[in-house]
């Protein structure tokens, strides 16, 4: 059976599991240890690849021995990241906007007002290229019953307590709440992804898409 | 050599051919998957037959493809073995292969494995995407899958034709596991499921996973009904949903993944996994 590795001692860490000989898992308390694990672990193994996720981090191209001894040294807490910050435009006109208010039981503009004033942190990313899970809504917002086929990029959804943008078309499944017009991304950018873990966002309504406003 | 030399015309492909390397590791924390060869050591025989560095792409093939080289090349083709053909005439898989200008080759339907890697002097030299020149099919990522009429521009040859070093039994054995990291979920040690199997591969298997029916693997009373909260996974995972039918991520699966990981598919016998196709069977032992 797996040897599962217990962590005892570092913060928000509870154990290392092994993922076949050159991988392992850590497993944490929730999203914002994983990012802040995931962020610290990215520059001190070589590894190659270091994803974080709601209650993990995955580092792929280091045993599971090696990754527990690393672990014992982390120090750092779950504290928001220092990381860059976005400023994304959105007309707040989703179709299921109102449904999101009702479900809250809020007004829409007590809805758009809270979403605003809230900075959103990159957790991690999944799902599609570019699309990132932002952590900072307090609200428990249910998936649709029925995804939809079809989702137009650049489109604001909501789950549990997750805000989402969708770089491409795509179904989803989340709840539509308004759009965007930012490329969130472009592989033959530097930096191909607007949002990656630890990214700061932060949204701001508009009337309207487009025009330099 | 002028410019208009160095390009593969592709008069016809069918099934899927794609460009592949050795993939984009690296990219999984936003949300990419690494795609590349997914018969690794076929991929790296055919370049080194050609004289090609590690690293140059090569047309991956699962159906069959006809090129015309604008200038003389040597090719080779490897993985599943395939009739080869220059002019019309059957020339020799698995060897480096002299196609003369305006001369069109052909790789049809293997008699036995599932995906031939055919590598041309130079490398397909598309554009790379995030560093690498590998389709992915999942979130398409990287060149565009290569159909009929398409252009692909070919760098200039590394170096000289080898003859064949040193060849791979092309026979598909039972493939090593290693365990994963939620074996806890599942009754019993999956392993032993896994291993007793037998499975046979589903059509629905592609690039992304291999899908095998077989006993479905039964979920420890303690689990049944829960959900794991999606994430990370590695190449070569096997992922077992609520229907108990393993799947076996291939290069092209997605980052992260909401059902328990029962064991890993020890790297060097991936390529395997590459070389079965729908109703074969399939066997796991421990690694």
């Amino acid at each position: 059976m797996t040897a599962v590795l217990s962590v005892s001692g570092v913060p928000g860490v509870t154990a290392v599991r092994p993922v076949g000989a050159t991988a392992a898992l850590v497993e944490v308390d929730d999203a914002a240890h994983a990012l802040a694990l995931s962020l610290w672990l990215r520059s001190r193994v070589a590894a190659l690849d270091v994803v974080p996720a709601a209650a993990t981090v995955l580092v792929d191209g280091c045993s599971a021995a090696d990754l527990h001894a690393v672990v014992g040294h982390w120090t750092g807490s779950a504290d928001t990241p220092d990381g860059p910050l976005v400023e994304v435009p959105v007309v707040y006109d989703g179709p299921d906007l109102a449904g999101v208010a009702g479900l809250l039981g809020l007004t829409v503009d007590e809805v758009v007002a809270a979403h605003t004033e809230t900075e959103h942190v990159v957790a991690f990313c999944g799902f599609a290229p570019g699309f990132g899970y932002l952590a900072g809504s307090p609200w428990d917002v249910p998936r649709l019953a029925s995804p939809r086929a079809w989702v137009e990029p650049g489109s604001v959804g909501l789950a549990a307590s997750w805000t989402g943008v969708y770089p491409t078309a795509s179904p989803g499944g989340w709840q539509l709440v308004g759009r965007t017009d930012v490329v969130l991304w472009d592989p033959s950018a530097p930096r191909p992804a607007l949002f990656e873990p630890g990214t700061r966002v932060r949204f701001v309504q508009v009337a309207a898409l487009g025009g330099g406003s | 050599m002028t410019p208009a030399v160095r390009v593969l015309e592709v008069l016809a492909a069918t099934g899927l051919v794609t460009v592949q390397d050795a993939g984009r590791p690296g990219f999984a924390h936003l949300g990419v998957p690494r795609a590349g060869w997914l018969d690794e050591p076929a991929a790296l025989l055919a370049n080194r037959l050609v004289g090609n560095e590690a690293s140059a792409a090569v047309l991956e093939v699962l159906g069959t493809v006809a090129v015309r080289p604008a200038g003389p090349t040597w090719v080779a083709v490897t993985g599943a073995c395939s009739p080869v053909s220059v002019a019309g005439r059957a020339v020799a898989f698995g060897e480096p292969v002299h196609v003369p200008a305006g001369a069109v080759l052909r790789v049809d339907l293997p008699m036995t494995g599932v995906r031939s890697y055919l590598a041309v002097a130079g490398g397909i030299a598309v554009e790379p995407v995030l560093g690498s020149r590998a389709t992915d099919t999942l979130a398409w990522v990287g060149p565009a899958r290569v159909e009929g009429g398409a252009r692909l521009p070919i760098g200039a040859a590394a170096g000289e034709p080898q003859a064949l070093d040193t060849p791979r039994a092309p026979m598909v054995s039972a493939l090593r596991l290693l365990p994963g990291p939620r074996a806890d979920w599942f009754d019993g040690d999956p392993l032993d499921a896994l291993v007793a199997g037998p499975w046979t591969v589903d059509a629905d298997s592609n690039r992304v996973g291999l899908r095998l029916d077989g006993p479905a693997l039964r979920r420890h009373p303690a689990y049944v009904g829960r959900e794991l909260a999606s994430e990370g996974m590695v190449l070569g995972a096997v992922q077992v949903p609520p229907s108990g039918k393993p799947v076996v991520f291939l290069a092209d699966h997605p980052v992260t993944g909401g059902y328990p990981v029962a064991a890993v598919v020890h790297p060097d016998d991936l390529w395997m996994c590459a070389q079965v196709g729908p109703g074969e069977r399939l066997r796991f032992r421990r690694g």
